[in-house]
């Protein structure tokens, strides 16, 4: 236990560190598999999708770490704008080929 | 080189960087144990000095507010980047809006993917206006909440209205938004100076409820005018991206 738990206060909504190690431990190897899936799909289009959920998850991996504002980031450039921006190069890119 | 001979080059390489990695991860400290005293500082007398309880925002305008100003005219030089590259290039010509994409006919946009984005509009702009204006309260800020902000833009091109996201967003005005805002944040920095403080010192009244949305004096200002600067970025990005993909093709002949 590091001196930080010392300080947690106790809410009916606080969980209990076994808990949180079972969250803890979901969430990277969620996030572990999601970056592996991203990696591995080649068609472009459907890889930038997987990008986009790759960013909810770890969205959520920085929520349940304890960084909530790190975690608002992550949402809207990870998971949003980042996404969109690759969609809209692909829609271009696609239409010089033509 | 052979595939074999490079194969070899790869597995040494290989090797050293994971025995360096290994090396360096059995020094790093235990998991959730931070040693440094800074953040442990932090935490203790940030609230006490700034009235700000959302601390991170207080680190970020405030203790490492100059650290801030550099990211943001990383993203400023970047926007005007993509601006630049973007625009009208000679020899390109213009087209009415049309779908693009290769091997089918242009697809209206569904019903359903319209009513989503107008629905979603506006609590978009709620939610980022919310994020931008309270830094000082709670976890959020003005890069966050102007992102969602731009987001709210999208939506309206999403619902089908390209028309209408051009119209609300023109480049001209767009481009000055930004502007403002970066210059903004700089320009809180000089006022402290002007008033013989140091750059960036906190010279506004501070309120006297910590986490109040009018406490922490100009944290909240400065993330108001990030707020800005980013969503004004975001915009400008995804219209010259929209631009180049809708009406913009290369004269061919």
């Amino acid at each position: 236990m590091s001196p930080a738990h010392s300080l947690a206060v106790v809410t009916p909504y606080t969980v209990t560190p076994g808990l949180m190690d079972t969250l803890q431990v979901t969430i990277l190897v969620l996030v572990a598999a999601g970056a592996t899936a991203v990696v591995l799909i080649r068609v472009p289009a459907r890889q930038v999708i997987a990008l986009s959920a790759y960013g909810l998850l770890l969205a959520v991996l920085f929520m349940v770490f304890q960084a909530p504002d790190v975690t608002l980031s992550e949402l809207t450039v990870g998971a949003v704008a980042l996404p969109v921006l690759l969609l809209l190069t692909l829609a271009k890119v696609k239409g010089r080929e033509k | 080189m052979k595939p074999r001979q490079r194969a070899w080059v790869f597995l040494v390489a290989m090797g050293g960087l994971a025995a360096f990695y290994l090396w360096g991860l059995t020094g790093l400290p235990g998991f959730g144990n931070y040693p440094g005293p800074y953040g442990d500082i932090i935490n203790r007398i940030a609230v006490g000095q700034t009235n700000a309880t959302g601390v991170v925002s207080a680190v970020n305008f405030e203790y490492r507010g100059f650290d801030t100003v550099g990211e943001e005219f990383i993203l400023f030089v970047a926007a005007a980047g993509v601006a630049t590259v973007l625009r009208h290039l000679r020899g390109e010509r213009e087209h009415a809006a049309r779908d693009e994409a290769v091997g089918r006919d242009v697809p209206p946009t569904s019903e359903a993917v319209r009513m989503t984005a107008l629905i979603l509009t506006g609590p978009t702009v709620v939610m980022g206006w919310y994020l931008a204006s309270h830094a000082q309260t709670s976890p959020s800020g003005g890069f966050q909440g102007g992102v969602v902000l731009a987001t709210a833009f999208v939506l309206v091109y999403l619902s089908g209205r390209y028309l209408a996201f051009e119209r609300i967003s023109p480049v001209d005005i767009t481009d000055a938004v930004e502007a403002v805002g970066a210059g903004s944040f700089a320009a809180i920095g000089l006022s402290a100076v002007g008033l013989g403080l140091a750059y960036l010192t906190n010279f506004l009244p501070l309120g006297t409820v910590p986490g109040a949305v009018s406490s922490s004096g100009t944290i909240a200002l400065i993330s108001f005018f990030v707020g800005v600067e980013v969503g004004a970025a975001f915009i400008l990005i995804v219209s010259e991206l929209l631009e180049q993909t809708l009406l913009i093709r290369q004269g061919s002949q």
